[in-house]
């Protein structure tokens, strides 16, 4: 049985009518990360140096050494990256059951209000109208919030810097309680820098997406791209993080499996 | 009186860039004092420990009384010129593209007569100031300048061959958005740098002030620069490298901590990549192409400036790990002197108190004001010195460390 939905699933793939989506920025060293307090520790950005290019370095060879954070570029939260999941089980991207690296996805366009209001939030009345429209969200599923952040060009414009701090959308502290007890998602997805909105400081409690995601063992991911070619709901997410022993998140490649429309 | 030098021509594209030479540079070791003194823009000779005799050219024994205690000493500079010739021809390639070049002998008033350079306004059998100037090749050399200052007097080319004046020069300032970085930026403008490219390290912030600075002056071009970004140092080389004729390199990253006491090496690395692996991206990138265009013209690449610290030279420890990356920065900075030596372009090394901006909130006064240290490093580069120490902290410091260095190494510990 599994054998023929396999080999039915690469005819699908092979014929296109099962579409591959690459929801991943390409790794470069202006892709912005997060911004803290300058006397904080701060996540380095990507950085890559030849090493050799067919030269004297290395003959017939070209390869680069580079080096960045567990959180620069299209990345994967762990729970273990926030402190309200550091004593759960598995928390960690060597630890985490492989299984949970593939899930369905809900995409819940908010672009038309982002392009409106940078400092948008989800809520759970937007999240019921959603599925109003759309049907419910299911178990185990991860949200993915489309606000077409990943189309701003340049790091003045998508991190948004005031003097009050950056301007980007995200989820009200309400809606990710909601998501967790009431539709036992997988985790929440972004397109700007964090799964929190740019200003979620001033929320309470502060990044609730990161407080109540990881405090439930879940996961975020952060600088996607290319939601807007996914169905409302449908789409199959492959985000499986490098295996950093005790590694609280990874840069990776997220690929999502589409239905050809 | 001295023409002001004109802003130079647009280049021919289809002439032969001219290849830069170098005046004679080899000198004895006793006469390589007179480089200590003229790196700092001091006038110093030889001076008999016994029978007072001011000596010159520098020797091993006292040319009075054959004592072979000289000390080095800053001497009075004042002298008559009492005769003057104009060389019209030179064997040396050097001195055969800059004729005619008008040298002359002067009576010391300290004792001594000496052949010198001499400046265009100087008047046979008048007075004459003598100074100890770097010449292309680093050397020191005498030159003979006016009683008086006149005008345009650096202008007269003789005197440009040992001096860096930004004026109708185009600089690049590596971190225009720190506070000496702004300064700095605004001292070359005040002296008539002809572009100032401003390095952005932090495109993305939003900073009305700096905006409105940038858009104050047409001669202020922001550039994004990260120097922690070996591809964004290589783009902004490929981009305007053939353009700069004085690099200022203000990049630092300046954090409290020490080396044991230090959670991690964080903060080091973040230092080092900044402070001593970005000079080095630099001077990969822009360096070759400076040492191509430094007899570009009149006013070919000229310079090369390094904002040290004096902790380079005495480790704060409440800043060990900064202190280390501006010690190594500065041993990079010398190795860059040596291969810079070549195309005669001079790297100016400037050691600078602490300086009142953001990162020095709590460090007690005296502390320099940025348009200091700015306003320093521009009198350095048109007098033509190569080590700048800036401020009474770093002065100080300076003369304590030749005085008793294990004093200075307890009382910064302390
Ligand atoms: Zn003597």
């Amino acid at each position: 049985m599994s054998t023929a939905i396999l080999a039915q699933f690469m005819a699908e793939l092979l014929s296109g009518r099962i579409r591959l989506v690459d929801l991943t920025q390409t790794l470069t060293p202006e892709f912005p990360t997060i911004v803290l307090p300058p006397e904080l520790g701060q996540a380095w950005p990507f950085r890559i140096e030849e090493i050799s290019r067919y030269d004297e370095r290395g003959p017939a060879w070209y390869w680069n050494n580079f080096s960045c954070s567990e959180h620069t570029g299209t990345h994967f939260d762990a729970p273990v990256h926030w402190v309200t999941g550091k004593d759960q089980p598995n928390n960690a991207v060597d630890s985490i059951p492989v299984e949970n690296f593939i899930a369905a996805a809900c995409v819940i366009d908010v672009s038309a209000e982002a392009a409106k209001d940078p400092d948008f939030l989800l809520t759970i009345d937007f999240v019921q109208a959603w599925e109003a429209q759309h049907g419910r969200i299911p178990e185990r599923s991860w949200v993915l919030l489309r606000t077409d952040w990943s189309k701003r060009s340049g790091a003045k414009e998508y991190l948004n810097m005031a003097e009050d701090g950056a301007h980007s959308p995200g989820p009200d502290a309400e809606v990710v309680p909601w998501l967790i007890r009431e539709r036992n998602v997988h985790g929440f997805g972004t397109e700007s820098i964090g799964t929190d909105a740019g200003q979620a400081h001033h929320l309470n409690p502060p990044y609730p997406c990161h407080y109540f995601m990881h405090g439930n063992n879940r996961y975020g991911l952060q600088c996607l791209t290319n939601l807007d070619q996914l169905p409302p709901q449908g789409a199959l997410i492959l985000a499986a993080p490098l295996k950093i022993r005790n590694g609280s998140g990874s840069p990776l490649r997220v690929l999502a499996l589409t239905p050809r429309t | 009186m001295t023409d002001a030098t004109p802003k130079p021509k647009r280049k021919s594209p289809v002439a032969r860039t001219r290849l830069p030479t170098l005046p004679p540079a080899s000198r004895s070791r006793a006469a390589l004092g007179l480089a200590r003194a003229a790196a700092e823009g001091r006038f110093e000779m030889q001076a008999c420990a016994d029978c007072g005799a001011v000596q010159y050219p520098p020797r091993e024994v006292c040319g009075s009384c054959l004592s072979e205690r000289l000390d080095w000493r800053e001497v009075a500079n004042g002298g008559a010129l009492i005769a003057t010739t104009t060389l019209r021809h030179s064997n040396d390639a050097y001195f055969r593209e800059r004729l005619p070049w008008r040298v002359g002998t002067v009576k010391m008033d300290a004792g001594p007569s000496v052949v010198a350079h001499v400046h265009e306004d100087c008047h046979e059998a008048g007075r004459v100031r003598l100074a100890l100037k770097l010449d292309r090749s680093g050397q020191a050399v005498l030159h003979a300048l006016p009683a008086e200052d006149t005008p345009n007097m650096n202008d007269s080319p003789q005197l440009r061959e040992t001096h860096c004046d930004p004026k109708h020069r185009r600089v690049l300032v590596t971190d225009g958005r720190s506070t000496l970085g702004r300064a700095m930026v605004k001292a070359l403008l005040d002296a008539g740098a002809s572009t100032v490219f401003v390095g952005d390290p932090a495109t993305w912030k939003a900073d009305a002030g700096f905006d409105a600075f940038v858009a104050s002056d047409p001669r202020i071009e922001p550039v994004a620069l990260d120097v922690t970004d070996t591809d964004s140092v290589d783009r902004l080389a490929a981009s305007i490298g053939a353009k700069v004729e004085i690099l200022i390199n203000t990049a630092d990253h300046l954090r409290d901590g020490g080396v044991m006491n230090a959670r991690d090496v964080g903060l080091a690395r973040d230092a080092f990549d900044v402070n001593v692996l970005g000079l080095m991206r630099l001077a990969q990138a822009f360096g070759p192409t400076m040492c191509f265009r430094a007899a570009d013209g009149t006013h070919g690449a000229v310079a090369w400036v390094n904002l040290l610290s004096i902790h380079a030279l005495a480790a704060l420890p409440a800043r060990g790990a900064w202190s280390a990356s501006k010690a190594a920065a500065l041993s990079a900075a010398l190795t860059l002197r040596a291969e810079f030596a070549g195309a005669g372009i001079r790297v100016v090394n400037v050691f600078p108190g602490p300086i009142d901006d953001e990162w020095e909130q709590l460090t007690p006064p005296p502390k320099l004001a940025p348009s200091a240290v700015a306003a320093s490093v521009v009198r350095g580069l048109r007098d033509g010195v190569e080590d700048l120490y800036v401020g009474d902290v770093a002065e100080e410091l300076r003369a304590r460390l030749r005085d008793n260095h294990k004093a200075v190494e307890r009382e910064l510990g302390g």
